[in-house]
């Protein structure tokens, strides 16, 4: 008797629950067409276009990472908009083709809002005609060469007149350099960037004689040869200063070599444009104690806000070494302006946003209130600081408030009248003295 | 806004110290109070306090700015004391040199810039002209040299007269030259002679001064000065040449210790090895390694990391040089061009495994203390690091040289590569020899790894940068033949070193690679060709 009624509910338990999942599977079914739709619809996602292999991996690695690690962070608080944030991550190694490749995978297929990312300013321009066609945002955290200002780019790493510039009159001022080397590695930032400094110089009355320019390749390892003309250009009886727009990797060899020929930055300053924590990370710095680079960030600036940082970012990636430096606080800021700006229009609507972010304010890691300017570039301070014997600055000199970065360098001819304004005049090389939109650049 | 409300704090906070200054009780003498500036963290308050120090003529003013050069002076801005921490660990107050249990917890550093560490070097010259250590009086006299300060010449002439020790005395000769090269009364005869002391000098730091002289200098000193400018660059000419010479041969060495692990994996066996770069970068990782194995338990051993991570590369690069022969390579002898694609993809494999394990950043390997600095000879500056660099390249050459000549494997290594089937009809196991002749070259280009971590950043992309470089040389000095490798890479880097000067190191690069082409156009086989029935094997 027993066993039969067992059976019995256990035949119609049996029963309806079939007929239940039946129900399901046809409300599924019903539904499904939206489904997808709905579950991206729980979290925004974010780009991240770094490279993680080939040459670039040294300095962009980082730069996901602190990505992931701000959308870990934003995740904790509540995510944007109510909604979780979900990081995309592609790899473009080093590839400057695959750039434009990814960028356009991030956007078409996996419909990000926002992207973040960038190193070299070929991989910028490379990019840049897939974000204008697809109408999307790129956040470009890295100091470059200016002449540029686009709709779909925010530069939240420094332009010349935010690193170049004020390095060179702190060089003039408080180190009395009258003679120059501008050494740099043979691509476009370095170039334009001496082209820049080359006329302001010459602007501030210093001859062609006493500027000496001198480029090399990528990864160049023998150093003897410069070292050995820079020391013969620094000993014509004036004060000599070498600004350098080595790139990363090539700078090792050449600070070495620096050191072992005896060069002292008492002698013979070094300023440098893109060596900072992470690249000083592979040098014994004693030989460099004294030499110089011009940043808007440095690790042992000591404020609240950046202690705080670099705690938890230790703390989020395991190793208390771990360094911090400028251009991942251009991601900081940049990140943030994004998620004011999308809390403020209440979309993640690019349009909606390129035009909310003009005005952003967010605090950076030093201080500051820095601001989102019309031509998409921000408002930062520039900081000198002097390599320690333990890898780190140490801060000599900083600008009394902060800079606006300049689109157009006003010292070139070609783009002294122009400027960017995406506010009023929508726009990004506005000639001021024709009024008329679409200038040339040098 | 908030920059703006910093610096209001900021001043407000530096008039409180400004009052609170001159509020002190005048119970300090000058001195404390000079040494008192070094708390207020002012670079101007710190040089004054240099100068003042310096000139005070009390006996701690060597122990200050010594101690404040190497960054252990430390002040508390708050009580406005100055420490010093000795080299022995132990912290006595500045200004009256007693004992001090322990620094204050808010006591820092007391920060230089550059123009600040000149100013300590030349008050540090002054006050060391009469010191008991010789290095010491030398190391002053250079710096007095430099910094000419007028003040300074009593003291340097009674040193001069003191000084015993030939060179020493010919340093003080010459610093007291450019003293008063630089005096404005000095007399006519006196700045002559002056001249003739700096021109014999000779060197790039005499140049400076002579070209910093300036035009207001009387008639016949300016034109003096201006002869002596001359003869000296005509000699400085003269020996760039030399220097060029020595770079070339610098360079060239590098070249060759890249590249003689492929003259044998490529030259000898005929293998087209594209990840030769990373058995490089490999043998790099081996000296890192091993520099943080000593640098954690056995700190002292650090001048001999080199020499332990010689053996330890060859064997890793060796052994994976092996590895990759018996996996993969052995399947394609005679197909150059799935070779090439096949280590093309084991080499991006490994930068990507090294990626992995290592991290895409630099890894610091430092230089041991013999391989630092640099010594002069003539008025050329040759760094220790590349002359160990050629020494160690010349040996690895003539032991490998030795070792394919005199040994039972050189021996069966030639038969191999002459002739494959009658070698192995005479018992030879030619699989066997395959194998540890590619590894042989492996290892070599490991060991090459160990000397390059010393000149070149050791990451992921380091063997990049050489392949195409080694196979240039390869190529060029005649496949197959090692010595036509190192009149190659010697070639290659003399020429591109007296290029560069002319060219731009840019320009130079590619007027070497035109030059080889057109080269190779003439003689396909390169410099030294293999004759006979070899070249058909």
């Amino acid at each position: 008797m027993l066993t039969r009624l067992t059976h019995d509910i256990a035949t119609m338990t049996r029963r309806r629950l079939l007929a239940a999942t039946a129900g399901l599977v046809l409300g599924l079914a019903a539904v499904s067409p939206f489904s997808p739709a709905q579950a991206a619809d729980d979290t925004i996602k974010v780009g991240v276009l770094h490279s993680l292999s080939g040459t670039m991996a040294i300095s962009e690695t980082t730069l996901k990472d602190t990505i992931l690690f701000l959308i870990d962070e934003q995740n904790k608080k509540g995510g944007v908009l109510g909604k979780k944030l979900e990081a995309v991550v592609v790899d473009p190694a080093s590839n400057w083709p695959l750039f434009a490749e990814k960028a356009r995978e991030l956007i078409t297929k996996d419909k990000v809002a926002v992207v973040f990312g960038c190193w070299t300013s070929v991989s910028r321009k490379s990019v840049l005609p897939v974000f204008k066609e697809l109408n999307n945002i790129l956040f470009y955290p890295v100091q470059y060469e200016g002449e540029e200002s686009e709709r779909n780019v925010f530069y939240t790493g420094a332009a010349p007149n935010q690193q170049a510039i004020p390095a060179v009159d702190y060089l003039m001022k408080e180190e009395k350099v009258k003679r120059w080397v501008l050494a740099g590695t043979d691509y476009v930032y370095p170039r334009t960037t001496n082209k820049i400094l080359e006329a302001y110089l010459k602007s501030k009355g210093v001859a062609q004689d006493d500027i000496m320019i001198n480029y090399t390749p990528f990864g160049h390892s023998d150093w003897q040869t410069i070292v050995a003309d820079i020391k013969k250009f620094g000993s014509a009886g004036k004060k000599t200063a070498v600004v350098s727009t080595i790139n990363g990797d090539a700078n090792v060899p050449f600070y070495k070599e620096l050191g072992n020929q005896g060069i002292k930055a008492t002698d013979i300053p070094v300023v440098a444009f893109s060596v900072g924590e992470e690249e000083l990370a592979g040098i014994d710095t004693k030989p460099l104690l004294g030499h110089l680079a011009a940043w808007n960030y440095f690790q042992s600036i000591k404020t609240p806000e950046n202690e705080k940082f670099i705690k938890e970012w230790q703390a989020y990636t395991k190793n208390p070494k771990r360094v911090t430096n400028d251009p991942m606080e251009a991601h900081v800021i940049g990140f943030n302006m994004w998620v004011k700006a999308v809390e403020k229009v209440k979309s993640t609507d690019p349009d909606k946003v390129i035009d909310a972010l003009p005005g952003t304010e967010a605090p950076n890691l030093t201080g500051g209130i820095s601001k989102m300017l019309p031509n998409h570039h921000i408002t930062k301070p520039v900081f000198i600081g002097e390599i320690k014997g333990n890898g780190q600055f140490d801060v000599v000199w900083k600008t009394p408030g902060l800079v606006a970065g300049d689109a157009w360098s006003k010292e070139l001819d070609g783009s002294k009248d122009l400027i960017g304004d995406w506010v009023e005049k929508k726009c990004g090389n506005y000639n001021v003295k024709t009024n008329k939109c679409g200038g040339q650049g040098s | 806004m908030f920059g703006f409300c910093f610096g209001r704090a900021h001043a407000l906070f530096l008039s409180i110290l400004l009052l609170s200054c001159f509020a002190l009780p005048a119970l300090a003498g000058p001195f404390e109070d000079s040494v008192a500036k070094f708390a207020n963290d002012e670079f101007s308050d710190t040089e004054a306090a240099v100068g003042e120090v310096a000139s005070s003529g009390n006996p701690q003013a060597f122990p200050i700015i010594s101690s404040l050069k190497d960054g252990r002076l430390s002040a508390d801005p708050d009580s406005k004391k100055v420490f010093i921490t000795q080299a022995d660990g132990k912290i006595v107050d500045a200004a009256s040199g007693a004992a001090v249990d322990k620094l204050p917890d808010n006591a820092a550093a007391v920060r230089l810039n550059n123009r600040l560490r000149r100013s300590v070097e030349a008050a540090l010259g002054g006050l060391t002209l009469l010191s008991p250590d010789p290095a010491r009086r030398l190391a002053a006299a250079q710096s007095v040299f430099k910094s000419h300060e007028e003040n300074l010449l009593p003291t340097v002439d009674s040193a001069l007269a003191k000084e015993s020790v030939k060179s020493i005395k010919q340093a003080f000769t010459e610093a007291r030259a450019a003293i008063i090269l630089f005096k404005s009364d000095a007399s006519e005869s006196d700045k002559l002679d002056a001249i003739s002391v700096v021109k014999a000098r000779g060197d790039q730091e005499a140049l400076a001064l002579l070209t910093s002289l300036g035009g207001d200098a009387p008639p016949l000193v300016a034109k003096a000065a201006t002869s002596a400018v001359a003869a000296i660059q005509s000699n400085l000419a003269m020996w760039s040449m030399v220097q060029n010479a020595w770079y070339g041969l610098s360079l060239g060495s590098v070249l060759l210790l890249a590249a003689i692990g492929l003259a044998i994996t490529f030259g000898v066996m005929g293998v087209i090895n594209m990840a030769h770069g990373e058995m490089v970068m490999l043998g790099a990782y081996t000296t890192f390694v091993v520099q943080e194995v000593i640098r954690t338990r056995y700190p002292a051993l650090f001048d001999y990391s080199l020499l332990i991570a010689v053996p330890l590369a060859f064997l890793v690069a060796g052994a994976i040089g092996v590895l990759i022969e018996r996996s993969i390579i052995r399947f394609l002898y005679g197909r150059p061009l799935e070779t090439l694609l096949a280590t093309w993809g084991l080499s991006l494999v490994l930068q990507q495994a090294v990626r992995t394990a290592f991290g895409p950043t630099n890894r610091e390997v430092g230089n041991p203390s013999w391989m630092s600095g640099a010594f002069e000879l003539g008025q050329i500056t040759i760094t220790y690091n590349r002359l160990w660099i050629l020494c160690f390249t010349l040996a690895v050459f003539a032991i490998l040289l030795a070792m394919l000549r005199y040994t039972a494997l050189g021996l069966e290594m030639r038969a191999v590569t002459q002739n494959r089937r009658m070698a192995a009809s005479m018992g030879i196991a030619t699989s066997r020899v395959d194998a540890l002749t590619f590894g042989l070259g492996s290892g070599i280009a490991g060991i090459a790894g160990v000397a390059l971590s010393q000149i070149d950043n050791v990451s992921p992309n380091l063997g990049q940068s050489y392949i195409i470089d080694s196979f240039m040389v390869v190529v060029f000095g005649g496949v197959g033949n090692l010595w036509g490798t190192l009149v190659g890479a010697f070639t290659l880097g003399i020429a591109n070193k007296f290029l560069e000067p002319v060219a731009g190191a840019v320009l130079g690069k590619i007027a070497i690679l035109v030059l080889i082409i057109l080269f190779i156009q003439k003689r396909p086989r390169g410099l030294f060709a293999l004759k006979g029935r070899a070249v058909e094997a």
